[in-house]
């Protein structure tokens, strides 16, 4: 027992009104190690940290911080005893700097009792330095990415002198290059000497980083195992319960006649920017397109003209040779465009509605959910729920009267899903289908929306997941800029040469061609 | 019977409407208190509040339908101001200018009883629909400009609500024969009086405004329930993203639910100036059914049913102030009351959390034992 550990948590039981949300879960994280915490959402992982991190009061069990008892009943007590949480949801000052984000709430003065920012900044950027954060301390929150914002918050802790690090979900928000830089990071923590708790459902992270990696399911422990000694799948089963898939069981597409086709296409962004430039594209039926870029580089503004959520400054829009560029949203639904956007909340469900509610949405204006008099028929829209619930396994507790609210993320996308597919859509939009659901909603939704390829379906992928996007897509269309950069057969693609695109590279640049 | 409790305190948070009355118990429970404070006898407040809404007179001994009907009548405007309101914040809007729209009913309907010819039925008929679809524009150009400019209809309202009243007093004053308060009075056409429930009310004021107060809960509630506009308007209050990517044209529900929210104000307008008065008003001030039905609303959880009781609620206060003044106990407890009702649902979130709170105690001390 010559171990030493610097947290363990003995036998944590928390209750929730109707929920065990943590049953009886030992966790012993090793000094200097990086700990990865597995489990998909709901499992457990948010509780447990927010316990250790004082946001809330376990009912039973011990912590011991390096082997002492520890009653830690809030952040300040958690910050106290060396721990540190760099939180999923970015905590700044968007019109602070990184020194002034960094020192808030601790504040050196000087001796006349002002704020000595030049301390500040200087020790902000030796604590940058010696990590390799590359933080400029004067730079303002708004102008630097999302990537280096999450640094902030990782200098926030040091600042604090923080030696246990717990990163929630860190890569939630991060692109593939900032996931490695991260990555990197995290790994340079631990060699000079910080102990690190990654809360995590991505394997491949785990795998890259972590030493020791702890599993809980459905509120219960399952079991830690030594990473380097453990696969991949191993880990999946040990989360979810059951061996896992990870290839996408599909046929070879049958591409037919193009669906979509977009030509010369302008949009202009929220702030005026010309956020899609002279874009080019085409889908065709049977097979799914893939659209591969980094978040900002005009998928959100390319989606929202496709399906009528912003006009076009030029160009045109057409499905199956008919020009929809002046139709509005609900012809185009009409039209057979389905739309799986980004936001679920936001943009895919009312949450306070009903789910057979949001089942009809795009379709209580007609028969047979309403009547020539404009009368809802409330037994036929809940019918219709009562099919779909089965037909897509959506767990609702109360059938189709349960709030969405109450539903579990995978549940409602597959509520959304459903919603879409369930309309024969000739073109289906699908933005992020899969983010932040646990391994089984992403298989299930997966089969789904390869099975709507095969109905004939033209599908439109836009993804920031390369993994999603290589495993799911049939032809590649890296964007950057708001222009197709180029477009690959998924087959003969690698995540390198993709990835190029996406940072801009023309695959084999022709002289003169170029823009 | 840790769960039994559960379930109670559960139904109690879920439940809006028993949250509602919990509320009003607590108002009424300060207000007692205040008047005991003060020296005064809290019976009477009751003993007044009693033969408000049952006509007994439980001192003297007698009864008079008259009060019941004159609660009736003052609950009228309440409740069709709360459905204004009401209506509006289900589509996600904040109508403050349900004041503003009650008095382009009320203007346009006094005009009508002058205007239009003396035709008994039709005269006032006529009066009340060109009343309802003045005040319904008046609500509707907010709507519009927030569904097509995005201007705040908060802003917008309140500055509907001076326009609409400064342009009533300089309007009136162009009748014939109008003094500086009042102008002739109407002709008997023109007004909702009905005689029948007169006599049951032993002569109160009580008149086809009732009935259309009803009928007007009656439609709140079907078209927000049963038809598809309200399934658009309440997807559009919810959440305007998710309403506006399913196709569902948002500007024409916050257009048409802001023009229905006048409609219902206007109507308090109508009945107002052509139930309660014989005359039309040269308005000196706001007579604030407007900003009461805010109330009203809140304390009615923006539904049919609830507006309705709730403005019977506030009915009974606003109708038993000069008997509670008769028996020696300030009048200004009914506004304490219904000001401290006001803030206890404003209050509803955090007693919620209280109750939680202990729901939670309770389930964990469960889990505990059974370890």
């Amino acid at each position: 027992m010559g171990e030493k550990f610097a947290i363990e948590m003995l036998g944590i039981t928390k209750v929730f009104p109707g929920v065990v949300a943590n049953d009886d879960i030992t966790l012993r994280v090793r000094e200097n190690e990086v700990h990865a915490l597995l489990g998909e959402n709901g499992a457990g992982k948010s509780t447990l940290m927010s316990i250790l991190f004082g946001l809330y009061d376990a009912d039973s069990g011990r912590i011991l911080i390096r082997g002492e008892e520890a009653r830690i009943r809030d952040p300040n007590d958690a910050n106290d005893r060396g721990i540190g949480m760099v939180h999923q949801h970015f905590k700044l000052v968007r019109n602070y700097t990184v020194a002034e984000n960094v020192i808030l709430g601790v504040e050196p003065r000087t001796r006349l009792g002002n704020i000595d920012l030049r301390s500040a900044e200087s020790r902000v950027a030796a604590l940058s330095e010696l990590y390799g954060l590359s933080v400029d301390p004067r730079a303002r929150i708004d102008a630097i990415t999302v990537g280096m914002q999450q640094r902030v918050e990782i200098l926030k802790t040091l600042y604090r002198d923080a030696d246990i690090l717990i990163f929630d979900e860190p890569t939630a928000v991060l692109t593939p290059q900032e996931v490695d830089e991260l990555m990197a990071i995290i790994k340079r923590l631990r060699d000079e000497g910080k102990t690190i708790v990654l809360i995590t459902h991505k394997l491949r992270e785990i795998k890259a980083v972590a030493d020791r990696c702890t599993v809980l399911r459905r509120g219960k422990f399952v079991g830690t195992v030594d990473v380097a000694e453990a696969s991949e799948e191993s880990m999946a089963e040990m989360m979810v319960g059951r061996a896992v898939k990870f290839r996408v069981d599909k046929r070879e597409a049958r591409p037919g006649e193009v669906v979509l086709k977009i030509e010369g296409l302008s949009v202009k962004g929220a702030k005026g920017n010309e956020a899609v430039r002279g874009l080019d594209l085409e889908v065709r039926s049977g097979e799914i397109m893939g659209v591969a870029g980094v978040d900002g580089n005009g998928q959100a503004e390319l989606i929202e003209a496709i399906t009528g959520l912003r006009r076009p400054s030029a160009g045109r829009i057409l499905l199956s040779g008919k020009d929809i560029t002046e139709n509005n949203i609900a012809e185009r639904v009409h039209e057979g465009v389905g739309h799986v956007p980004e936001d679920r909340h936001k943009h895919g469900l009312v949450l306070k509605f009903r789910l057979d509610e949001n089942l009809a949405l795009k379709t209580f204006g007609a028969p047979p959910y309403s009547g020539p008099l404009g009368l809802l028929d409330s037994k036929a829209i809940a019918a219709h729920a009562e099919g779909l619930i089965a037909q897509y396994d959506i767990r609702a507790g109360q059938g189709p009267a349960t709030k969405c609210l109450s539903m579990s993320g995978g549940n409602q996308q597959k509520a959304i899903i459903a919603r879409e597919i369930d309309l024969s859509p000739r073109l289906l939009v699908v933005a992020q289908p899969t983010r932040g659901l646990d391994v089984g909603s992403i298989e299930y939704i997966h089969t789904r929306i390869v099975a709507e390829r095969d109905r004939g379906c033209a599908v439109l992928l836009v993804s920031f997941e390369l993994d999603e996007i290589i495993a799911l897509c049939d032809r590649i269309a890296a964007i950057s800029k708001g222009e197709i950069v180029g477009v690959v057969d998924a087959k003969d693609a690698s995540e390198r040469e993709i990835g190029a695109m996406m940072a801009g590279l023309r695959r084999a640049a022709v002289p003169g061609r170029a823009s | 019977m840790a769960s039994e409790k559960r379930g109670f305190v559960d139904a109690l948070v879920a439940s809006n409407g028993a949250m509602s009355v919990l509320v009003v118990v607590l108002g009424f429970l300060v207000g007692t208190i205040l008047v005991f404070s003060v020296g005064r006898d809290p019976a009477n407040m009751y003993r007044a509040i009693i033969q408000v809404v049952s006509g007994w007179d439980l001192i003297r001994g007698t009864w008079n339908a008259r009060y019941i009907g004159e609660w009736l009548v003052a609950s009228v405007p309440l409740t069709l101001c709360g459905l204004s309101m009401a209506f509006a914040a289900r589509a996600g809007l904040f109508n403050i200018g349900a004041e503003g729209q009650y008095i382009v009913g009320l203007t346009v309907a006094q005009f009508a009883a002058f205007v239009l010819p003396p035709i008994p039925v039709l005269h006032w008929g006529a009066a009340v629909v060109l009343g309802l679809l003045a005040a319904a524009a008046w609500g509707g150009i907010v709507g519009y400009l927030k569904a097509r400019y995005s201007v705040s209809e908060v802003v917008a309202t309140i500055m509907m609500n001076y326009i609409a009243l400064y342009a009533s007093r300089y309007a009136t004053s162009f009748i014939p024969g109008t003094n500086t308060y009042k102008t002739p009075s109407y002709p008997v056409t023109a007004q909702l009086s009905n005689s029948w429930l007169e006599s049951i009310t032993n002569g109160s004021r009580l008149n086809y405004g009732f009935f259309m107060a009803l009928a007007a809960v009656l439609l709140f509630w079907f078209v927000m329930e049963k038809t598809k506009l309200g399934f658009a308007m309440r997807a559009t209050g919810f959440n305007k993203d998710a309403a506006r990517c399913s196709g569902i044209n948002v500007e024409r529900s916050l257009t048409l639910s802001m023009a229905i929210s006048g409609a219902f104000a206007g109507l308090a307008g109508v009945i107002v100036a052509l139930g309660s008065f014989s005359y039309g008003r040269v308005l000196a001030g706001l007579d604030n059914y407007g900003f009461n039905g805010i109330a009203v609303a809140l304390v009615g959880n923006s539904t049919a049913l609830g507006t309705l009781l709730a403005g019977l609620l506030f009915g009974m206060l606003q109708s038993a102030q000069p008997l509670m003044q008769s028996r020696q106990i300030p009048k200004e407890v009914t506004y304490i009351i219904s000001g401290l009702v006001v803030v206890f649902i404003s209050l509803r979130a955090g007693i919620g959390l209280v109750i939680e709170a202990r729901a939670k105690a309770a389930v964990r001390k469960g889990a505990m034992r059974n370890e």
